[in-house]
């Protein structure tokens, strides 16, 4: 039971850290009609710019401003230099040009850093356990995560349906060229909305660095997870980003846990040896598959 | 159409006089680049079908690549070593598995549609990995090159060599021939107005799913040939890096084109092996070259040498 638990908690931490990703992703795809690979690249920057600053710094709530601040700011560098002419391109084009931009960051970080995973950690009072309930222990980093995640949730949930930047944002996603003609300045719109996409995601690859390793490529792993949960959510609905990253990231941690011993106790054990990991890596494509064949445009899809 | 004729006929001049060329000059190395080359130009040639003909972007066409070379590693690492079988199972696995792929992602349309054949893809990646008794993801030598009865000796680099352009010419005249069929009007028809097509009574899905699968089988050959040429099975022939520089070689050689494959193929690798051969972070300058290509040169090498809009 209490390793259940601890299984539904890890799937949450995943969960929310897709969220992340997946909100920026959804978001910049909702409003500017742009398909970027390079979403990746950010969460990679974001996780590097954290260990070397935290590592300079000393001090680890400096080296999260500033990285944020940092990939911040690499966003929209990247906005203004490269994407800025492609919201005009179809996807193919968006798709191909954002894929060089992935081999030009990852190279870029590979000179910078090196090759080798570097590892990052936490502060000693964000390291330890926590005693949720009598014989259940279970990492404060990882709640910390958790909480930031479902904090970040609530604040877009607020941003995006009660202030005045929010109704710009989802007037621009049903409509551009009625936003543009009511005189609202929608490349500073985009500018914007797609910099707090690229913050989002440094914020997932700065959380991430001290649990997973930190290395070149490290963002192409999860966006294409992060692809499976907004293609579930439906592209554009945030709402739809939440709750598929909540089920991917649960679906995904319970299939790595109990699908051998599952497996083994149906079936046999030498199967379960040989089908298990295999079938455990190849769940969420595979729910994605059945949501798909059900619902085409996903379980949220924004209206049209 | 005199100039695609010219090229044509120099095209296949120069690439049949490459062997006694290199090997008089001492450069066998030349020898295996261009047999690369024509490997990916097939492939490339199979995603045209689909990517420059159908409209269909799909971003998980390096899974019937790995399909293929599976379907000849796996034969192989239980010692059956029959090319006609290895190959008739590549092309065939391949097919089915463009079937089951393109039975699901046909049914969405634009951004879900790349995203979904990239994420099938992705599974069948991990599926490669996580098989152990293949070498999981260090992968495994090919016991044996595929045999073909003494017909022709795949350990002959030369011999290899020309069987690969003589598949590479067949797969890019059966593509041209397919695209100008009846067939292939509707595939096209499909792309440029999909409810007009429907309107004069066609169903795109099947067309597009035939379409996608023989793209698939397609696919599978060239894995078959690619697994041969490197003597070496991985999951990595499924990475989704190769799915995109596939995509590339589609849009460098021109889309819709019967000579962009090859011509696009020729130019990513060979830029790649000379960017490699200069630098180590070849790839910091190769990413920024594609960025420049995508945004101003769209039309593609064959594009801009034919002009005329097939």
């Amino acid at each position: 039971m209490v390793l259940v638990l601890e299984q539904i908690l890890n799937g949450l931490q995943l969960g929310v850290m897709l969220f992340l990703m997946a909100a920026g992703l959804t978001l910049v795809f909702g409003i500017m009609n742009l398909v970027n690979l390079a979403h990746g690249s950010l969460y990679m920057v974001g996780a590097y710019f954290a260990a070397a600053l935290y590592q300079w710094t000393g001090s680890f709530p400096l080296a999260v401003l500033l990285a944020l601040a940092g990939t911040l700011a690499v966003g929209i560098a990247t906005e203004v230099i490269a994407l800025r002419t492609l919201y005009e391109r179809d996807h193919l084009d968006q798709v191909l040009a954002t894929f060089g931009l992935i081999l030009f960051f990852n190279e870029l970080v590979a000179i910078l850093w090196g090759r080798a995973a570097i590892y990052s950690t936490v502060p000693d009072y964000l390291s330890g356990h926590v005693e949720l309930a009598a014989n259940f222990r279970y990492p404060l980093y990882r709640l910390v995560i958790v909480a930031v995640g479902l904090a970040v949730a609530l604040l877009l949930w607020f941003v995006v349906a009660r202030t005045r930047l929010g109704m710009l944002i989802r007037a621009g996603a049903s409509n551009r060229t009625m936003v543009a003609a009511l005189g609202v300045n929608i490349r500073l719109l985009y500018t914007i909305v797609f910099g707090c996409g690229a913050a989002l995601a440094g914020l997932a690859g700065l959380l991430a660095g001290p649990i997973y390793v930190v290395q070149p490529g490290m963002g192409e792993l999860i966006l294409i997870q992060v692809f499976v949960v907004i293609v579930i959510g439906g592209i554009g609905s945030i709402r739809g980003a939440f709750f598929g990253a909540l089920l991917v990231g649960t679906v995904d941690t319970l299939g790595r846990a109990f699908l051998k011993p599952v497996l083994a106790a149906v079936l046999s054990p030498t199967a379960a040896e040989a089908a298990g990991p295999a079938l455990a890596s190849m769940l969420i494509y595979l729910l994605m598959a059945a949501v798909l064949a059900i619902r085409p445009r996903g379980l949220f899809a924004a209206r049209a | 159409m005199r100039k695609g004729q010219l090229f044509w006929g120099a095209a296949v001049v120069l690439l049949a006089a490459l062997p006694p060329a290199a090997l008089a000059l001492q450069q066998p190395f030349y020898l295996d680049l261009v047999r690369r080359v024509m490997i990916f130009a097939i492939a490339a040639a199979s995603l045209n079908l689909i990517l420059g003909y159908g409209g269909m972007v799909s971003f998980g066409h390096a899974a019937y690549l790995g399909v293929g070379g599976y379907a000849v590693g796996v034969l192989s690492h239980y010692g059956i070593d029959n090319g006609w079988l290895q190959w008739a199972l590549a092309i065939g696995a391949s097919a089915l598995a463009a079937a089951a792929i393109g039975a699901i992602s046909i049914r969405t349309s634009g951004i879900y549609f790349i995203m979904i054949t990239l994420a099938f893809t992705q599974m069948l990646y991990y599926l490669g990995i996580s098989l152990d008794e293949y070498g999981g993801d260090d992968g495994m030598r090919l016991a044996t090159r595929s045999r073909f009865s003494g017909l022709v000796d795949l350990d002959s680099p030369v011999a290899f060599y020309y069987l690969v352009l003589a598949l590479m010419l067949l797969v890019l005249y059966l593509s041209h021939r397919i695209v100008r069929s009846r067939f292939g009007r509707v595939i096209r028809a499909a792309k440029s107005n999909e409810a007009r097509t429907r309107a004069v009574g066609l169903s795109p899905y099947a067309y597009k799913l035939a379409a996608f699968v023989i793209a698939g089988a397609m696919g599978g050959l060239a894995g078959a040939l690619l697994v041969n040429h490197t003597a070496y099975l991985t999951p990595e022939f499924m990475n989704w890096t190769r799915s995109g520089e596939l995509m590339f070689m589609v849009i460098l050689g021109g889309m819709a084109t019967t000579a962009g494959p090859l011509l696009g193929a020729f130019a990513l690798l060979i830029v790649e092996d000379l960017l490699s051969g200069w630098t180590e972070h070849w790839q910091v300058i190769l990413g920024p070259l594609l960025v420049l290509a995508v945004v101003f040169f769209k039309r593609g090498i064959a594009g801009s040498l034919f002009h005329d809009r097939e």
